[in-house]
């Protein structure tokens, strides 16, 4: 089986590897280039843990081949703190007791920041209908909500 | 979960494609959103040798009204239907359907020609096909052919398509004035299958009488299912009550489902007349009528 050459832009650095076809793109993340940051927790395209941005859009990287995301620009969730500054929707999980046991949350903080950069100003259901791909089993989601709407408020 | 081994190939074009699928045959297996073929082979039920990633085409991505027809590119995203204009305000069943696929996530690589091409009973745009009267059209070596929806699904993942035919476009005739269609679904959870769902999409004459109506059911047997003998009863009659109730009993009468987690044989055609009665309701009142 043909290995693959491939390059990504990581949260802003470019990067190489050499694939197997089969390897997933959260693999390539955590194995290849060492970011532990995305999660693998259902592993079955279910509970979202493993969401990056690939080209801006927030999608399960546990249900893309690396080789998808050849030329593609990804960024994890190391990727959301600009210059020693938490993104807001990081600064609101912690504000508002976002998390309890913080599995989810790598996949929540990417989920959530990319609905912020398409609507400045979501309605709870919004918020809700958003993160329906992303279960959280600790909080209820009552105080994502808070965290969301706590960062929608400051991006405004 | 790892997928078992296999070759990736990324052409560049769609001759390209069909060169790659005919040279590998059975072996071979398009790729379009990977939403549902990537959790198949991570599970290992199923394998193949090699993957076809067509997501690199150009001009394979497109919405647009052309000759009385919606046309609609195969690698369309879910998530861009989604967020279409046109699609809400020409096809509404095709938005009342979107936002019950999967989840957000998935929609953003989920494609329609994936959900249409696939063959699972499960995919909630098969259903819609029926309903619409939608043309599918493949690319293979000879060229493109039309396969009318009602003449492609052939049995559980087994399409009218050849193993060298890749689908490119749907092709859905804009519903002239007096229509109005609905897709009624019942799920347990974000992100499961239908129990049972019925897409319905009818027209009515000046006196508010059915002109024409088509029925689809999903996740009602091993293919979608069309109700053609409700819809040949609708024809014609004023949509009252009375004859909503028993056409609705008529499409559930058509659905064979099996018992699994989701609910027994009876509970299964029980909610498919159900949902049927709804989608009728709902499609009678976006037609304008009662």
């Amino acid at each position: 089986m043909a290995k693959h050459k491939i390059s990504v832009t990581i949260n802003g650095a470019v990067r190489e590897a050499e694939v197997e076809s089969r390897l997933l793109l959260v693999h390539l993340i955590r194995e290849n280039f060492r970011m532990t940051g995305t999660h693998v927790g259902c592993d079955t395209s279910h509970c979202g843990a493993c969401t990056v941005h690939l080209d801006g859009q927030p999608v399960k990287s546990c249900t893309v081949l690396a080789v998808q995301a050849d030329g593609a620009k990804i960024t994890t969730v190391e990727g959301l703190e600009q210059g020693g500054k938490l993104h807001p929707v990081q600064e609101g999980f912690h504000e508002k007791h976002g998390l309890q046991c913080g599995f989810c949350t790598p996949g929540m903080l990417m989920t959530t920041s990319a609905l912020l950069e398409r609507n400045k100003n979501p309605t709870e259901q919004e918020i809700r209908q958003a993160i329906s791909g992303n279960l959280c089993r600790c909080t209820g989601y009552v105080n994502i909500i808070k965290a969301v709407q706590y960062a929608a408020e400051k991006m405004r | 979960m790892i997928p078992a081994s296999f070759d990736y190939h990324r052409p560049g074009t769609l001759d390209e494609a069909v060169k790659l699928l005919s040279s590998y045959g059975d072996e071979c297996k398009v790729l379009s959103g990977g939403m549902s073929l990537l959790p198949m082979l991570k599970l290992r039920l199923a394998s193949y040798a090699h993957l076809v990633d067509i997501g690199r085409i150009q001009g394979l991505e497109y919405i647009k009204e052309e000759g009385g027809f919606l046309k609609i590119g195969a690698m369309t995203r879910q998530a861009t239907l989604e967020r279409s204009d046109l699609i809400r305000s020409k096809v509404p069943i095709l938005a009342d359907a979107v936002s019950l696929i999967a989840d957000p996530l998935v929609r953003n690589r989920g494609t329609i020609g994936g959900n249409v091409a696939n063959g699972d009973p499960g995919n909630d745009q098969p259903a819609i096909m029926l309903a619409l009267g939608a043309t599918l059209v493949a690319r293979g070596p000879k060229g493109e052919r039309s396969i009318a929806a009602n003449q492609f699904y052939k049995g559980l993942y087994e399409t009218a398509l050849a193993r060298n035919e890749i689908l490119t476009e749907i092709r859905i005739p804009v519903p002239p004035a007096r229509s109005g269609g609905a897709y009624a679904k019942l799920k347990r959870k974000t992100g499961d299958f239908a129990v049972a769902a019925a897409a319905v999409q009818l027209t009515l004459n000046a006196k508010g009488a059915i002109e024409r109506v088509a029925i689809g059911l999903t996740n009602a047997a091993l293919t979608p299912v069309e109700a053609s003998d409700a819809a040949k009863f609708l024809t014609g009659k004023m949509p009252d009550d009375k004859t909503i109730v028993e056409a609705s009993k008529m499409a559930a009468v058509k659905s064979s489902p099996s018992a699994d987690r989701r609910g027994s044989v009876e509970y299964k055609k029980e909610m498919a007349r159900v949902l049927t009665e709804r989608a009728l309701r709902k499609a009678v009142q976006r037609a304008g009528g009662k």
